[in-house]
């Protein structure tokens, strides 16, 4: 037996924060603990690992850091002879480069505990195991931190309390929203204290002559989109999300969307917002005005920076006329070249109408008819390589539809789009909406994901995806879809379970290929846990060093969402 | 085999409706208007009874101002060979489309009718019975399997009907509404859009008809239904009593 080895796992097990299962009590699921390095004595390993997985129904509390990715991905794993209840574990990370936990903040004890009880009142300070290990986890299933305490502060002053005593006490803090974030930026590394702004859902005011709309944090991007129907109008950004993210998160991380290519950035559309930064004092910038130029605009600072120069409290933002006359039309087209081409013509032809411009290849397609319920191909029974969806929104019904058709028409005539069809209503255009919004559900439901938000050169980026496909070869499935209007593609790579070899292929590869192209690695998802080393792939060491400085600025401290954005190597 | 498939055009079904301040009805200018749900399926049974033989032409009628004539566009762009648009600016009730109808049935002379159960901005359910009536044919309602035997000169169909499905065979020539569950309708491509825009749409007026078009039913007032109110958390069980007597007045 290979005892220095074996002591290295318990060291590992000891030296790892406590952690709960994550309990996918599906008895199908193996239990998969892979030790990079290890592999060759599984056998081994399951005898000593026996004691503590035996007894999967004793409250297991076995300790797994969820790592950081680029290390590689370490399951370890050990085959429980004979047993039949299995569970699987998906954590991340290496023996041998570990993200300590920061010996700097400090742990919540009794009287943190008391003070935020103080400020908040009792039912909003939880410790609740089950809604803890919801909040723990993000969306994907991918990060899970160890929190014990989860805060709801109702009104920015509370939010300044809460700031002001973690800063004294050196306590570090998660902002959390939606927790709808895919690069792990959401939820907690270690035992941050999690501060959701979920209760902070006012929607303050709308001026219903300039279309200003003023709100609180918490606002779920649906509910501001039904309340400004209502009035005539909508917000400037869409996304599949919508029915859980909260527009402070969605402002945090600059987020895109579907209507980018014709409302553009947030940075353009938010016109003003409260923040609190990590010493308790409230930066008010809520204004309402679409122009002020007076002294350096802060807002954009908190735009995008994900929570880490502060919590966002309020928002105004510049909601758009809502135009009556939408068009929906799905195409297919035979290969990326001419989806390109298209995409050119569109913005030609249909101008100021287009206000939206997708593509999906067909291994996506067929993802999503495979897996996502009441769902048909609008082409069938043809398949086809590349389906692109092309929204126009105008304020005449029958002039839109005419120059849609004859733009549609005439591409058909000259070859660009092999097939398509237009949508007659509502209906049939929520349901083409439904296959491209559908694909990362779709990607969940099929396995393990590996997901990457890349900002190409519009010629490239179709190219990216099919290096992958010959690098990965049939290990697994690669999928390409995004929005091809702005040239933000999203890169997808499926498989039955994750797989350490696989990553090790995509990464740091998709990152180099991407950095050589001088695209950025993150588009629009931000940079969050994931992707927290990687910045220099598309930053210049000079203008990392500039962030950092701010940083250290605005969050001395360095409690607002740690380990994550920046390198943490230079958060010391 | 001629088939005659009449369509409305109505509020899109995914708008979200207001009444009008006068409340004299919902608010219709400046909202997406497209084809009845209830006629798409009608005319997908059209089409799919075509298209397997059986039939040689798929008419389409829809009866109102100009605009119908987008909808007959596209349900020529779904497959229907030509539409026919009877132009009148009057508010059409049930009675008046079916004796419509007639005059139409009576010019082009299909052996089947197909028709939606309802429109869903007015839910009459009484048109295709009505024309039922007036021609003297057999009547499908509800039908959610429509089988033609060509031979036979019949049609079978099964109807969905309050105690579950009920099968009856109607002699041709006959009238069939369409329910919910009878197919899914197909989407408009762009081939079939460019095709569409050769077919006819023939324009008839109700003098040309020789019907006249009387308003027999007087809308007197449309309001919203009253709005739900929130549940609220009673403290005891003498409170529950309490609020059931006084506030309910169901005890």
């Amino acid at each position: 037996m290979p005892t220095d080895k074996c002591r290295a796992i318990y060291c590992l097990l000891r030296l790892s924060s406590r952690n709960l299962f994550n309990h996918r009590s599906d008895s199908n699921f193996q239990y998969l603990y892979q030790f990079r390095g290890f592999r060759n004595h599984i056998d081994t390993t399951s005898r000593l690992l026996e004691p503590f997985l035996a007894h999967p129904k004793r409250n297991l509390r076995i300790c797994f850091h969820p790592l950081r990715e680029d290390m590689g991905s370490s399951l370890v794993s050990a085959k429980i002879s004979g047993h039949t209840n299995r569970i699987h574990c998906r954590f991340f990370g290496s023996g041998s480069t570990v993200t300590k936990r920061n010996p700097v903040f400090s742990t919540i004890n009794a009287d943190d505990i008391a003070q935020f009880k103080e400020i908040l009142g009792e039912k909003y300070v939880i410790q609740d195991e089950e809604r803890l290990l919801a909040a723990n986890t993000d969306w994907m299933r991918k990060y899970k931190g160890s929190s014990k305490l989860l805060l709801q502060p109702r009104s920015t002053e509370e939010v300044s309390q809460i700031l002001k005593y973690c800063n004294s006490r050196c306590l570090a803090v998660v902002p959390q929203g939606g927790n709808t974030g895919l690069v792990g930026g959401s939820v907690p590394v270690f035992d941050e204290v999690i501060i959701n702004m979920g209760s902070m859902n006012d929607i303050i005011s709308l001026d219903k002559v300039s279309g200003v709309l003023v709100c609180e944090a918490g606002c779920i991007l649906e509910n501001l989109v039904s309340f400004l129907d209502n009035q005539g109008f909508i917000m400037p950004l869409d996304l599949g999300a919508k029915g859980s993210c909260q527009i402070g998160g969605n402002v945090s991380t600059n987020a895109g969307g579907l209507r980018f290519v014709r409302y553009g950035s947030l940075h353009g559309n938010v016109l003003g917002l409260e923040a609190v930064l990590a010493n308790g004092i409230v930066l008010d910038m809520l204004g309402t005005l679409r122009k002020d130029n007076t002294g350096y605009d802060l807002k954009h600072l908190f735009i995008g920076s994900e929570g880490s120069l502060g919590i966002v409290t309020k928002i105004s933002i510049l909601a758009p006329p809502k135009l009556s006359s939408v068009n929906l039309a799905f195409l297919a087209c035979k290969d990326y070249v001419s989806c390109q081409n298209l995409l050119l013509e569109a913005k030609r032809k249909l101008g100021e109408i287009l206000s939206a411009f997708e593509f999906l290849d067909g291994n996506s397609m067929d993802l999503v008819l495979n897996h996502l319920e009441g769902v048909r191909n609008p082409l069938s029974p043809s398949t086809h390589d590349f389906y692109v969806l092309i929204e126009t929104t105008g304020s005449d019904e029958s002039s839109d539809k005419e120059k849609l058709e004859a733009f549609l028409l005439r591409s058909m005539e000259g070859g660009l789009i092999s097939d398509g069809v237009l949508a007659q209503d509502m209906n049939q255009a929520l349901s083409f909406w439904r296959i491209r919004e559908g694909v990362p559900e779709a990607l969940m439901k099929a396995g393990a994901v590996y997901k990457y938000d890349l900002s190409l050169p519009v010629e490239k980026m179709y190219d990216l995806v099919e290096a992958m496909r010959i690098r990965l070869g049939p290990a697994a499935e690669v999928i390409g879809y995004g929005h091809l209007g702005d040239g933000n593609l999203h890169l997808n790579i499926s498989l039955p379970e994750y797989n350490d070899n696989v990553l090790a292929q995509i990464e740091p590869f998709v990152y180099e290929w991407t950095s050589k192209h001088r695209g950025s690695i993150s588009a629009e998802h931000g940079l969050g846990l994931m992707k927290a080393n990687k910045i220099h792939y598309s930053r210049s060491p000079e203008s990392v060093h500039v962030m950092a400085s701010i940083k250290k600025l605005l969050d001395p401290n360095g409690i607002l969402n740690p380990y994550k954005v920046l390198p943490p190597s230079l958060a010391s | 085999m001629k088939i005659m498939v009449a369509i409305k055009r109505v509020v899109d079904y995914a708008v979200k409706i207001r009444v009008k301040p006068d409340k004299t009805g919902v608010e219709t200018t400046n909202v997406k208007m497209s084809m009845n749900p209830f006629c798409e399926i009608a005319l997908e049974e059209a089409i799919r009874v075509r298209e397997s033989g059986r039939a040689a032409e798929v008419i389409i009628v829809s009866m109102g101002p100009q605009q119908c004539v987008d909808t007959l566009r596209t349900g020529l762009a779904m497959g229907a060979d030509r539409g026919i648009h009877v132009e009148t600016r009057e508010t059409l009730f049930p009675l008046s489309v079916a004796k419509l109808l007639k005059a139409l049935i009576d010019v082009e002379k299909p052996e089947l009718l197909i028709m939606g159960k309802q429109a869903i901005d007015d839910d009459f359910n009484q048109t295709g019975q009505m024309v039922a009536g007036l021609l003297n044919w057999p009547q499908g309602t509800f039908a959610s399997k429509v089988v033609l035997d060509k031979e036979k000169q019949a049609v079978t169909v099964d109807r969905e009907v309050d105690g579950g499905l009920e099968t009856l065979c109607l002699d041709l020539p006959a009238v069939i509404t369409t329910d919910l569950r009878l197919n899914q309708p197909r989407y408009a491509t762009l081939p079939n859009i460019m095709k569409a825009k050769s077919k006819v749409i023939k324009k008839y007026t109700p003098d040309e008809l020789s019907v006249q078009i009387k308003s027999d039913l007087e809308i007197v007032q449309v309001t919203e239904p009253p709005k739900r109110k929130a549940g609220v958390l009673v403290s005891s069980v003498d409170e529950l009593i309490d609020k059931l007597k006084n506030e309910a007045h169901v005890v």
